[in-house]
This record gives C-alpha cells, structure tokens and sequence, in this order.
C-alpha cells in the first residue's frame, strides 16, 4: 500500500506545490503504531485497526477514525484456453499446497499443473498465503508447495500464463490483461461463484479481496481534511485503478 | 630533466601505483563488508536449518542447500554447453577459418559478449521458455534447462575470445613440424596445437565457469525461482532458484539487520568463496604448466 501512498502523496503535491506529504513504509503495524503516538497525521493500513491497538490510542488520547480509501482483489488466472472457469478457495488452497496436482482433479484437462507465485517480498504474495492457502485461518500452517514458481514481477507471470495452459497464477486485479482468463471464485461449495470485478469487489460479495485504510486522529481539519477528500475524487481514485488496486465505487 | 617534470613524473607514478592497490583494498572492503553482515547468521540460524532443505524465509525457514544446489547445476547445464560450443568456435576462428572470415567472426562473437544479460534473459522469457516446453513436452518452459542455455550463451564469447588467443600464441613451427610428419590438419589441431595452448583453454574455460555462476539477471527470469533441491536428471527439465536470483530478488524488501538480511549476506559469502575457489583453481593450472615449460626448457 505504501506505493499507493506515495503516488497519491506525489499527485497531490503536483496539484498543490505548497502542501509538502512525507511518506514512510514499514507496514500497518509500523503505521498504526505511529497514529498512537501521534507522531503522524495520518496511518495508512491494509487491515482494520485492531481492538488493542485502539485501546492503546485511546489510553493515548488519540481517536482513531476510520476511511476506506481503495480496495485491493486478487484475481486468479489462467489460459484462455483452459476450460477450468471456477475454483473455491479450498481447491486454490489445496493446488497452491501441492495436494491438487492435475487440472482432471478439479474438472478440466489431463494436464499438470505449474503454479506460479509472486515473489515472497510482494505484499501480494504475503496476503495471498494468509487468505487464501490459510484460508484466513489464523494457527493454519499451510506453505507453498516448494515446486511453486515464483516470479519475480507482474509481467513475468502474466507471460507465463498467457503461453501456458498448464498454469495458474494470481495478480493483483488491476495488473491482469486480456491474454489471459480470470476464474470464477467461491467462499465454499454451497456458495455462488463470483467473477473478479470492480462491482463485485465494491459489494464485498468477491471472496479474495481487502480493504485499505487510512487513520486519522479524530474528524481530520484544514488541510488533512482536503487531502482525505481529494482521495475520493475520480482523479485520485484513477492512481488507484493504475496502480493495480480497485478504485472505490461511489454510491 | 628539469625538477619540475621529475616531480611531476613521481606524482603520476604515485597515482598510477595507487590505483594498482586500489584493487586489492576494494577485494579487502568488501570481503570485510560481506563477512562483518554475513557472519551473524551462524549465531542467529542453526547450522541444521542453515543446511535445510526448506528456503521460506518469511516464515524463517533458511535452509540454502536447494539454492547452493539450483545454481551448481545450472552451471554444470552451462559448462557442458558453453565448453563444446566455445571451444570448437575457438578452434575454428583460430586454426580453420580463412583470414577474411576470422575478421568479420572475432567482432561478432566481442558483439555477443556486449549484449546485457537482462536481454537474453527478456528473449528467455517471450520465446526461448515456450518453445522448451512445447518441443520437450515440458509442463512449464521455466526450467534449469533455460537457465542453462542462456547462461551457456552468456559464458560462449569469454572461452572464444581467451581460448582463441592462447592458440593463436602456439608457435607456427609446432603446425609446421607437425604437418610435416604427414599428419592431417585436424589431428595436428586435436594432439599439438589444442596441448600446447592447454593451459590458456583451461583459464577460458574457468573464467567462463565464473563468469556463469555470478549470473543474476538472466537466471531470474528464466529459471522459475522454485527453491527445489535438485536429485536427479530429470531435475534440469524442472524450475530451481540460484543463490544469485535469490540475493537479488529479496535483497531490495529486506529490513535492515534482520536474520534474513543477514542469511543473504551469509549466501554472498559462498559465492564469493565459490568463484574464489574457481579462479584460484585457475591460476594454480595456469601456474603448474608454466612451471613444466621452464623445466624443459632449461
């Protein structure tokens, strides 16, 4: 999210000369940590703000309040030409661990399957093992399968996939292009397979998707208040759609 | 001599002996550097994770055998290519071609040693990983194979160009004398001229080795970075991740001090040793055979 933070710092100061924004990285925890000391304006988050944590700002004097900024899905997959188009987060998990081997387990062809990763210092790859291998489950101690290739960069296995029909992979819903075929994606057998969308994202109702935060310290005034506003405006909202996240929906 | 030019004459050569050493100080940094980051890792990591077969860092598995084993045999992949390829280009430039067809190849082959590696890499990845897993009915082209081609291609242009130099200085008279006991010309190139340059084939030879298993770029791209430990044949036609892609694809997020960081400084202290120890190997042949020369001939 840090990248968001910064394109979106960067834009703004553009339009703005006079308004200088630092942005650090280190995480949400380094962020919210920050806002409880008070020692930032604003902490950016790529979950909700956990009840300790809030405790603590408040022991602080501090007034954690909450916006959702952007939205973040991860999209699974495919060749164009696989005829697999659906998938529950199970058998992902089960295929990304090494338990699913062939693609004829899960209805499609008599054909290995390569599974394709980014590499482990992407924040994609990190949220992609605690949602979906993990399932969400938090004493869930299921790893990558060794053979899982990892690539290091969008790119890399947007290629792959477009000329593999033996893999899998997953991107961040905004780096995936039209060679390659996204799968439909369900919570669990009983329910309803969703297909990565802006729309489906915004309704919460695809499974594999996050929303990110910023905090501030109680109602936010003057020019944080105008920066927070701006965040919502189409033109920050398309830095958003071209930095490989979802845009939110205004309603 | 006037005293000003005798001065300035000592000032250059000064400067000039200081760059000399400068070499010296900078291998001396960075070996410091490397050991002084690299070193808490036998504090921080048991010896029997160290040598584990499990490289996960983000959840603390360090285990760097499958690394150290990835890049080994993707450079036995490269030598067995590069050495056959390299040599007989050699020879060819050096013994067969005709004088006109030497000038336009020499340049080409310094071409192919110019090209960056990330291009060959970029080449590996669009076509060179379809077409391995379409004619060897692969399921991913992404393999040891590839990083094997592409680091052969890489390491080519150095055992041509030192190669063909070391027979271009075997004396005419050794051909002449042997061509003159009625051999044919490729029995004079295989047992006189081929032996007389043996100890500049063998230096062309390790520095290509070294020159391979330093690659980063190319190898990255094209080998999947799956951190499987090889155990079979069958293991070049399958993903692997090197010691030198793992440095540089997880260097840049690392935080500062912490075990990993200093497990892929740990990782650099190997390479560095490796292709110390390769080099070594190759002063030492270089050494051996100038010695036996002086013997016979004195």
């Amino acid at each position: 999210m840090v990248n968001l933070a910064l394109a979106w710092a960067e834009e703004y100061q553009r339009l703005n000369p006079k308004i200088n924004i630092s942005v650090t990285g280190g995480g949400t925890g380094t962020g919210i940590a920050a806002l409880v000391n008070a020692t930032v304006d604003i902490a950016n988050a790529s979950r909700e703000i956990k009840s300790e944590e809030k405790a603590d700002a408040m022991a602080n004097g501090v007034d954690p309040l909450e916006f959702i900024v952007a939205k973040d899905a991860i999209a699974i997959i495919v060749h164009p030409s696989n005829p697999v188009i659906e998938l529950t987060l199970q058998q992902i998990s089960d295929i990304y661990s090494g338990k699913i081997n062939s693609w004829n387990e899960i209805g499609g062809e008599n054909r290995p399957i390569v599974r394709l990763s980014r590499e482990t210092n992407s924040g994609t790859h990190v949220y992609f093992l605690e949602q979906v291998l993990r399932l969400g489950e938090k004493d869930n101690k299921t790893m990558f399968s060794p053979d899982t290739l990892l690539l290091p960069s969008s790119q890399g296995i947007t290629t792959e996939v477009s000329d593999n029909p033996n893999a899998i992979g997953y991107d961040g819903l905004g780096y995936v292009t039209r060679a390659v075929k996204m799968v439909a994606v369900a919570n669990s057998d009983s329910n309803s397979y969703i297909l990565p969308s802006s729309a489906t994202v915004n309704d919460g109702t695809y499974p594999i998707a996050r929303e990110l935060y910023m905090y501030t310290d109680g109602q936010p005034e003057g020019i944080i208040q105008d920066y927070i506003i701006w965040l919502f405006s189409p033109g920050a909202q398309e830095i958003v759609d071209n930095m490989g996240f979802v845009p939110i929906l205004s309603q | 001599m006037s005293e000003k030019s005798i001065s300035r004459d000592l000032y250059i050569s000064r400067i000039i002996q200081a760059c000399g050493y400068s070499a010296i100080i900078f291998v001396l940094m960075i070996f410091y550097f490397l050991i002084s980051e690299g070193i808490p890792t036998l504090r921080e990591v048991s010896a029997q994770s160290l040598f584990g077969k499990i490289w996960y860092p983000i959840e603390g598995y360090y285990g760097i055998w499958p690394l150290i084993a990835g890049s080994l045999l993707v450079t036995l992949g490269a030598t067995l290519i590069a050495v056959p390829i390299g040599l007989a280009t050699a020879i060819f430039i050096a013994e067969v071609a005709p004088r006109w067809l030497r000038e336009i190849l020499k340049p080409f082959v310094e071409i192919l040693a110019g090209i960056p590696s990330v291009v060959l890499g970029f080449i590996g990845l669009m076509l060179m990983a379809h077409y391995l897993r379409v004619t060897l009915d692969l399921p991913t082209g992404l393999t040891a194979i590839a990083g094997s081609i592409l680091l052969g291609f890489i390491s080519v242009p150095t055992i041509v160009s030192v190669a063909e130099d070391a027979l271009d200085a075997v004396p005419r008279s050794y051909r002449d004398a042997s061509l003159a006991l009625g051999v044919t010309k490729w029995q004079t190139i295989w047992n006189v001229t081929l032996p007389a340059a043996r100890s500049g084939v063998l230096t062309a030879i390790m520095l290509g080795i070294g020159r391979t298993i330093g690659e980063t770029m190319a190898v990255m791209m094209v080998t999947g970075n799956a951190p499987v430990i090889p155990n079979s044949f069958a293991s070049f036609f399958a993903p692997i991740r090197t010691m030198t892609a793992t440095i540089a694809a997880e260097m840049g997020e690392v935080a500062t001090g912490s075990t990993h960081y200093h497990v892929l400084f740990f990782i650099g202290i190997l390479l560095f040793i490796i292709t110390f120890l390769v080099n070594v190997t190759a002063a030492s042949v270089v050494f051996r055979q100038r010695k036996r020369v002086e013997r016979i001939l004195s």
